[in-house]
């Protein structure tokens, strides 16, 4: 498959491809590639359902720091709703939101924690959740893209990125968003220059960051933002 | 990526017997580097011991003016930002600030900092057959390849790596302590001896023994807070690793330097520290030709390769660059 950043359904040349598209219609690209993968036709599940779909039931698992376990019981506060799960030991807090959870919003773009387009709000503060373990959040109030609308209404500053066309292809948007509501936090959008530097966290390749920080300075300069001096 | 056993250490006592008790074991703290290592396939731990939760975490002045005491599961932002490291060690909070990210430093802690691993891409990349660090006795592929960010000084021919960390230059610089503790006890580990050079073990980064826990970073008085710079010269102006840089500390008082404390990042296996340039600089005023006899001072001896000969000529600029500002800083 070729790397595409988006979610929906792209073209492809494939006939025998589109006719299954059509078949499975209407679906997204990515609950396709479910259904291909639970008939058997691609080879591997992600690794992070496997707790879930693992025909052994999972080894009672450590409750405090008694014995090491494999796959881990925790209990996950995601967007204001409670989860408590299994799952593999090594499962990232990322795999866990996207794979799990079925929360996409979070993207997985370089997986090391270099582009930002996982970054996430734990306990208000912005991390790359490609680089924690999800089991390692138990009791943190996470905060991801899909945390930040209210009541299907977008916030404040999605509102500021979409009215200043903050993105193109839209795959760093998410961390780019989550990052800036805890720059705005933290008291860095200041200027320009204070916004690029706490941004920098956050790749955009599609090199809309004038687009961005204009979004940024924006929402800065209409609303006043708690805890800052 | 292997799949590994996962325990949360509940306090200090359990993490030590968790890590004795476990073959292939790891402390997680931050996990920004080992589990970046850890899915490059370089670090293969069987067991990971979460330590986030055993507190560790505070930033206190120690009694009778004696200094700071850092926990060594402090955040690199909480450390950046708190007001004690700001108006009293201001090179380390420069220092912190100019690595990594705001994400990275959210979760990245001090005593993971201080393991940090290089960022030399033949450590990094298993793809690359050849690194004494990842794989004794299989040979250093940066000594002949593509070695632009090596080190100039300090290095052997078992390996060329520098440690990629800001803070761990600053530190240097402070002079800090390390307090470890471990199955024989606690013991304390001055900054300079923390770090080693590869010499004929470059597997080992460190004076750390097995089994052994950071828990704290003790930093002396600063004398004088004023005189102090952190210079990062890297390839663009934000989220890069330095090329070099260097702390700068004097101690300033009647326009006479009292004291001078340098140290370079990026150029070592380790923060380059050199007594002996430092020393030029005491009892004296500070101008150009004092900063330039130190510089070459400090770089006697450097020795550069293939593609980073640029480092000897920036390395000595960025000394005569840090020491300039710091001593006009008013």
């Amino acid at each position: 498959m070729a790397v595409h950043p988006s979610d929906e359904p792209t073209p492809d040349s494939g006939d025998a491809l589109e006719d299954l598209l059509k078949q499975l219609s209407p679906t997204s690209r990515r609950t396709f590639l479910r259904r291909l993968a639970s008939a058997g036709v691609t080879a591997a599940l992600p690794a992070t359902v496997l707790a879930e779909t693992s025909p052994e039931p999972p080894k009672p698992a450590p409750s405090s720091s008694a014995t090491p376990a494999s796959v881990v019981p925790a209990t996950l506060e995601v967007n204001g709703k409670s989860y408590p799960i299994e799952v593999e030991a090594r499962t990232t807090l990322l795999d866990f939101l996207r794979e799990s959870l079925g929360l996409t919003g979070s993207k997985k773009g370089c997986d090391h924690g270099q582009c930002g387009a996982c970054t996430v709000l734990v306990n208000g503060r912005r991390i790359n959740s490609c680089l924690t373990l999800a089991v390692m959040h138990e009791g943190d109030k996470i905060t991801t893209v899909e945390g930040l609308a209210q009541d299907g209404q977008l916030s404040l500053l999605q509102d500021a990125f979409i009215r200043h066309d903050a993105f193109q292809c839209g795959f760093c948007t998410a961390g780019q968003l989550c990052s800036a509501a805890a720059c705005l936090n933290e008291g860095h959008a200041n200027s320009e220059g204070e916004i690029r530097e706490w941004m920098s966290g956050n790749l955009c390749r599609c090199g809309a960051y004038p687009n961005i920080v204009a979004a940024i300075q924006e929402f800065h300069q209409q609303t006043p933002v708690a805890g800052q001096s | 990526m292997n799949n590994f056993a996962y325990v949360r250490a509940n306090d200090v006592d359990s993490a030590l017997a968790l890590i004795r008790s476990r073959p292939k074991a790891r402390f997680l703290a931050g996990g920004t580097n080992l589990l970046d290592l850890w899915k490059m396939g370089v670090e293969q731990p069987q067991t990971v011991i979460d330590i986030s939760r055993l507190g560790l975490t505070d930033i206190a002045a120690r009694p009778d003016g004696t200094g700071l005491r850092i926990g060594a599961l402090a955040r690199n932002s909480d450390v950046a930002g708190h007001p004690l490291v700001v108006n009293q060690y201001p090179v380390l909070s420069r220092a912190l600030l100019s690595g990594a990210s705001p994400q990275l430093r959210n979760a990245a802690t001090v005593g993971g900092n201080l393991m940090q691993r290089t960022r030399c891409p033949y450590f990094y990349d298993p793809a690359f057959p050849s690194c004494n660090k990842r794989n004794p006795g299989s040979g250093c592929g940066a000594l002949n390849g593509y070695n632009r960010n090596h080190a100039i000084l300090g290095h052997s021919d078992q390996c060329i790596a520098t440690n990629p960390s800001d803070m761990n230059v600053a530190m240097a610089a402070l002079e800090a302590q390390i307090r470890v503790i471990g199955p024989d006890g606690e013991r304390v580990i001055p900054m300079g001896e923390f770090h080693r050079l590869p010499e004929d073990h470059p597997e080992l980064d460190t004076t750390l023994q097995p089994n052994e826990l950071i828990t704290a970073v003790d930093l002396p008085p600063m004398a004088d807070t004023k005189h102090a710079v952190y210079l990062k010269v890297r390839d663009r102006s934000l989220y890069a690793f330095a090329l070099v840089s260097v702390a700068a500390c004097l101690a300033i008082e009647n326009g006479v330097i009292g004291s001078a404390r340098i140290a370079l990042g990026g150029v070592a296996h380790k923060p380059w520290r050199v007594p002996e340039a430092e020393a030029l600089m005491q009892g004296v005023s500070p101008d150009h030709s004092i900063f330039e006899r130190v510089a070459d001072r400090f770089l006697h001896g450097a020795y550069a390769y293939r593609y980073n000969r640029f480092k000897l000529t920036l390395a000595r600029r960025s000394i005569v660059r840090a020491l300039t500002v710091a001593a006009a800083a008013s």
